[in-house]
C-alpha cells in the first residue's frame, strides 16, 4: 500500500467536529495541524492540487493519537489516511535521503528495534549507566550537553533499569495462586517497555497470578510493529505481526495479554493490517480477539488487595488505548478500585501528552509545546495529585518529563496502573 | 502580493499569525460546505486594532477579506471566492467575561457558544441558543450568521440574545453599537443589521450577549407514530395548547432506519416518524406538561410515548437523534444539509412536497430536525463523483426551496445564505428587496472588498454543489 487513501478522504464532511479534540490543533493554533486540515491536504495531494512536500510538515507534525476519531460524526477512518500518507512521504523521502541516513534509519528499524540481543546490550549500558552512578556524574559535569537537547531532556527522567542479570532471571512461567488456573494467559512483554520497565512486565505477571492466572512469557514473541508502522514502514510491520501470530498460535492461551496502551493497539488492528492477505486475515482475526490490555483482565477477576494507599492520584489515559483500543473503564475503574486511594479526575485527560511513539524525541519542541498544555491542566487541579497514572510507557516517560519540567518531582510521582497496583498487593518486582 | 506579507507583517509583528505556505493557503480554502478557493494570505488577528489596520490596508488596495471562525459554515460564508485575505478570528478567545449584575456575557469573537454556556453555568446562568456545532462554531460566525439550533422554538436564535456590537467597519473604523442596556432605541438597530449580514457589513470584533437563569429542571419524552401526518398534527396540538418545549425533534422513516441499521437502538423500524420532546422550566409545572403531551400525542394515534425516568434514560432517547448524521452517510458520502424553513402550520405540508420530490428525482434524502419551529432538516445523500446523481440533487434542492417559499417559508432557517442559495434570493425577496440590500452593502463597503460574493448572486450564478 503506497498509495493516498484516498477514498477515505472522500467521506470527510469538513465539518470541523474534530477540531476541539485535536491536541495539535489546539497547541499549534492553526487549521493546517487539524485532522480536517490533515484529510484535506492528502486529498489535494492525492488530486495533484499540491505536492508531497506540501503536506509534508502536517503529516509529520500529527500525534496519532486518533482522538478525531471518536469526536467524527462520519466515521471518517482518520488513522488509514494518515498511516497511508506517512507511507507515501516516507517512500517519497527515502528517495531523497542521503544514503548514510537512510542506512542509519533502516539499521534502527530493521535490526535494532526487534533485535533482543542489541535491545538487551543498550538496556544493559542504561542500567549499567544508572547503577555505577555514571548518571550523576555526567550530570553534574553536564557532559549531556552534547547530546542533542531531546535526548538530554530525557535523560534526568529515565526510570531506573532492572540489570540484564535481575531481567534474565525473571520467570518465564507463573503457575496460578489458585488450585485451578482461572485463564491461561500468554504474555506480552513488549520491546520498548522490557528494556526499559522490565519491572513493570513482571509486576504485571505477579498481579495475574495472583488473580488466579496462569502466565507464561514464550520466547518466540517479538516487537509489535507498532513504531514502524508509524514511520511508515509497513511492509516491515506485516513481517513482525505475521511473526507474533505464528508465535502465539502454537500455544493454547485464553488470552494473550499486555501492559502497553500502543503496543495493545497495534495487536488489536493485525486484521486490518493483513486485510489484503486472505491466507492471514482469519489467523489476524482470531489473534486480536485473545489480545487484551491487562486492566481487562484485571477488572474482571479479584486482586488480593493488602494495603491502604492513602493517595492523591489522577489519571492520564494513553490514547491508543482510549481511541484505538476503546478501553476507557476498565483501567479507570482499577484505579478508583485500589483500596484508600482519593481520585480527582484530570480536566481535557482525553489530549495526548505528546508522547506519542518517537514524536517527542523526532519532534522534541513541538511535543514540549503539547506537554506544556498537558501540564497547565495538572497545575489547574483543585487539590495537587501525589501520583499521575499511566497505561504505555511512553506516556510514562512524558508525564515524568512533565513533572520534572515544572519542578514538582518531589511532589509528584508518575506510575504505570500495575505499579499502584502491586503495592496495593504488597507485590514487588 | 509579496508587498501584500510584508505591510501585513508590519501590523502583525510576532510572524507567527500571517500565513502564506501553500499548505497554510489550503487550509483555509474550504468550509463545511462546497468550493475550494485559495486564499493569498491567512491572518490570525487578535486585537480590534489589529483587525483595524489589516482593513484599512485591504480597503486602501481594494483586496478582499473573508472573515472566518471555526470553518463550520454550511452556507460557504467564508470561503475566499475572489482570493484576498482569508481572516481566522478562531484564535482571538482572550475575553470571556460573566456579568452576573445585569445577566450577559461580553465575548472575544473566537469564543464558543458552548464557552459561554458552561462559563455562565457557573453563576447559575445559561446562553440558550444551540446550534449542533456550538462546541466548535465561535461566537463571531454565529454573530455573523445568525445561527440557531434546536432550543430556538422556545429560547429564539442568537440575535435574540445580542445587544451589544463593538464592529471593524470595511473602512477600518472601530464603531459600538447598542449597549449593556436592555431597552435602547438610540438611532437605528445597528446591532441587528450586523447580525446575520454573513460578515459583508463589518468585522464583529466583541459582543454583548444576554444570559438567562438555568431553568431548575428538564423533562424529556419520546412518541412513536405510524404516519407521519399524525405526528406533524400532534405537533401542532402540543403548541397550540400552550406548551411551548425547549426541544422538538422529528425523525422521518428514513433516518430511523438509518440509525437501526448503524448502531441498534432498538427502535422499531416500522414506524413512521417519531418525536422527541423536551420541557424545561419548574419541576412541578413541567411535570404536569408532560402528562399532557403524552396525552396529546396518544390522542393523535402514537403508538406509544415513553418518558424519561431519569437524565440518563432521557440521554438514551436523544442518542438515535444524534446519531442520525453518522448513520446516514454510511450509505453514501456526500450529505447535503437543507435548513429550508416554513411556517409550523406548513410543517405537513412539506412533508408532503418532501416525499413527491424524493421520488421525482429519485434520491436518498431523511427529514429530521427542529419540528417545532419549522426548521426541517431534509438531508440529501449522495456520491460527489456521481456527476449525472449530483445534477438530479441540485435540481431536487432547488424545487426543495421553491416548495419552502411557495408554503410562505424561507431558503435558510439558520444556516445562511452564503454562496450556495445565493443564486435564489431574489426567488424569496423579489428584486427591490435584493437592491434595497444591495444598497445597504454599498453603502457600508463601497470598495466591496469585506467578504464579497456572499448573499448577493454573481451575474449568472447558477446552483452548484460540486467541489471543482
Amino acid at each position: 500500500m503506497t498509495e493516498l487513501a484516498y477514498q477515505e478522504t472522500l467521506s470527510c464532511v469538513q465539518c470541523g467536529y474534530c477540531l476541539p479534540t485535536c491536541p495539535t490543533y489546539i497547541t499549534f493554533k492553526k487549521e493546517t495541524h487539524s485532522p480536517r486540515g490533515r484529510i484535506n491536504l492528502v486529498k489535494m495531494a492525492a488530486e495533484g492540487k499540491i505536492t508531497y512536500d506540501d503536506m509534508t510538515e502536517a503529516i509529520d507534525l500529527c500525534l496519532g493519537c486518533r482522538a478525531c476519531e471518536t469526536a467524527c460524526p462520519t466515521n471518517v477512518q482518520y488513522g488509514k489516511i494518515l498511516e497511508s500518507a506517512i507511507e507515501v512521504l516516507a517512500k517519497h523521502k527515502d528517495e531523497q535521503l542521503k544514503s548514510r541516513v537512510k542506512t542509519m534509519k533502516a539499521f534502527l528499524f530493521n535490526q535494532v528495534v526487534p533485535n533482543e540481543h542489541i535491545r538487551k546490550v543498550l538496556g544493559t549500558g542504561l542500567a549499567f549507566y544508572q547503577k555505577t552512578g555514571l548518571q550523576k556524574v555526567a550530570q553534574k559535569m553536564g557532559v549531556l550537553h552534547v547530546l542533542p537537547e531531546n535526548l538530554h531532556a530525557f535523560e534526568t527522567i529515565l526510570p531506573s533499569v532492572e540489570g540484564p542479570i535481575k531481567r534474565a532471571k525473571r520467570e518465564r512461567f507463573y503457575e496460578a495462586v489458585t488450585p485451578q488456573p482461572v485463564l491461561k494467559v500468554g504474555f506480552f512483554v513488549g520491546c520498548i517497555m522490557d528494556t526499559m520497565f522490565s519491572s513493570i512486565n513482571t509486576l504485571s505477571m505477579k498481579l495475574l497470578q495472583q488473580a488466579g492466572c496462569q502466565v507464561t512469557v514464550i520466547q518466540e514473541q517479538g516487537c509489535c510493529g507498532a513504531l514502524h508502522q508509524h514511520s511508515g514502514l509497513s511492509n516491515k510491520t506485516q513481517e513482525l505481526a505475521k511473526r507474533n501470530i505464528e508465535a502465539f498460535e502454537r500455544y493454547d492461551f485464553d488470552y494473550v495479554v499486555n501492559s502497553i496502551g500502543g503496543c495493545g493497539a497495534m495487536l488489536g488492528e493485525y486484521p486490518q493490517l493483513l486485510a489484503d492477505s486472505p491466507e492471514w486475515l482469519e489467523r489476524a482475526e482470531r489473534f486480536s480477539k485473545k489480545s487484551v490490555d491487562i486492566s481487562v483482565i484485571l477488572s474482571q477477576l479479584t486482586l488480593p488487595f493488602k494495603k491502604s494507599l492513602p493517595y492523591k492520584v489522577t489519571y492520564q489515559p494513553s490514547c491508543h488505548m482510549t481511541n484505538v483500543q476503546k478501553r476507557v473503564n476498565e483501567p479507570l475503574q482499577m484505579v478508583q478500585n485500589i483500596p484508600g486511594i482519593d481520585f480527582i479526575s484530570l480536566p481535557e485527560a482525553h489530549m495526548c501528552c505528546g508522547s506519542a511513539g518517537i514524536y517527542n524525541i523526532v519532534r522534541y519542541k513541538h511535543s514540549m509545546k503539547i506537554l506544556d498544555e498537558k501540564m497547565k491542566h495538572v497545575e489547574a487541579l483543585a487539590q495537587q495529585p501525589n501520583i499521575i497514572v499511566t497505561t504505555n510507557p511512553g506516556c510514562h516517560l512524558q508525564m515524568k518529563l512533565g513533572v520534572e519540567r515544572e519542578g514538582l518531582s518531589q511532589e509528584i510521582r508518575v506510575v504505570h496502573l500495575v505499579e499502584l497496583l502491586a503495592e496495593a498487593c504488597g507485590i514487588e518486582a | 502580493m509579496e508587498q501584500l506579507h510584508e505591510l501585513l507583517q508590519q501590523v502583525i509583528p510576532d510572524g507567527e499569525r500571517v500565513l502564506t505556505e501553500k499548505a497554510d493557503l489550503a487550509s483555509y480554502s474550504y468550509d463545511a460546505s462546497f468550493g475550494v478557493y485559495m486564499p493569498e494570505v491567512v491572518v490570525q488577528p487578535l486585537s480590534t486594532c489589529e483587525v483595524a489596520e489589516i482593513l484599512k490596508l485591504a480597503n486602501k488596495h481594494k483586496i478582499p477579506v473573508y472573515p472566518r471562525g471555526q470553518g463550520t459554515s454550511l452556507s460557504g460564508g467564508p470561503l475566499p471566492v475572489r482570493g484576498g485575505i482569508v481572516m481566522d478570528l478562531s484564535q482571538w478567545t482572550s475575553k470571556l467575561e460573566i456579568d452576573t449584575e445585569n445577566m450577559l456575557a461580553v465575548v472575544s469573537p473566537g469564543v464558543t457558544a458552548q464557552a459561554i454556556n458552561n462559563a455562565a453555568l457557573v453563576h447559575g446562568l445559561i446562553y440558550p441558543p444551540d446550534p449542533s456545532s456550538m462546541n466548535i462554531a465561535t461566537i463571531g460566525g454565529n454573530l455573523a450568521e445568525n445561527s440557531g439550533g434546536p432550543k430556538g422554538l422556545k429560547y429564539g436564535v442568537t440575535k435574540d440574545y445580542v445587544i451589544g456590537l463593538e464592529v471593524v467597519t470595511p473602512e477600518g473604523e472601530v464603531i459600538h453599537t447598542g449597549g449593556k442596556t436592555m431597552k435602547n432605541v438610540t438611532g437605528y438597530d445597528l446591532t441587528k443589521l450586523i447580525v446575520g449580514s454573513e460578515g459583508t457589513l463589518g468585522i464583529i470584533t466583541e459582543a454583548i450577549l444576554r444570559l438567562y437563569p438555568k431553568p431548575q429542571a428538564t423533562e424529556t419524552l419520546m412518541a412513536l407514530f405510524d404516519d407521519i401526518i399524525d405526528a406533524g398534527r400532534a405537533i401542532s396540538n402540543i403548541l397550540s395548547a400552550g406548551i411551548i418545549p425547549a426541544k422538538l425533534e422529528i425523525m422521518d422513516k428514513a433516518s430511523v432506519e438509518a440509525v437501526e441499521a448503524y448502531r441498534p437502538t432498538g427502535l422499531p423500524t416500522n414506524i413512521d416518524a417519531l418525536i422527541l420532546i423536551e420541557l424545561d422550566g419548574h419541576p412541578e409545572a413541567i411535570k404536569d406538561e408532560i402528562k399532557r403531551v403524552n396525552d396529546v400525542c396518544l390522542q393523535e394515534k402514537a403508538r406509544s410515548v415513553q418518558i424519561a425516568k431519569t437524565a440518563e434514560e432521557a440521554a438514551q432517547l436523544w442518542l438515535a437523534r444524534k446519531l442520525v448524521s453518522p448513520a446516514i452517510v454510511r450509505v453514501k458520502p456526500t450529505k447535503i444539509s437543507e435548513d429550508a424553513t416554513v411556517p409550523r402550520s406548513k410543517i405537513p405540508d412539506m412533508f408532503q412536497r418532501l416525499k413527491e420530490i424524493k421520488q421525482k428525482y429519485n434520491i436518498d434524502l431523511v427529514v429530521f430536525g427542529h419540528a417545532g419551529d419549522g426548521n426541517l432538516h431534509p438531508n440529501i445523500i449522495a456520491d460527489e463523483r456521481d456527476t449525472e446523481e449530483m445534477k438530479r440533487v441540485e435540481q431536487a434542492v432547488e424545487e426543495i426551496f421553491q416548495a419552502a417559499i411557495e408554503l410562505g417559508g424561507t431558503l435558510s432557517g439558520e444556516h445562511g445564505i452564503g454562496t450556495l442559495k445565493a443564486p435564489f434570493m431574489e426567488m424569496e425577496l423579489g428584486a427591490v428587496g435584493v437592491d434595497m440590500m444591495k444598497r445597504i452593502k454599498q453603502a457600508w463597503d463601497p470598495n466591496d472588498i469585506l467578504n464579497p460574493g456572499k448573499i448577493f448572486p454573481e451575474p449568472n450564478q447558477r446552483f452548484v454543489l460540486t467541489n471543482d
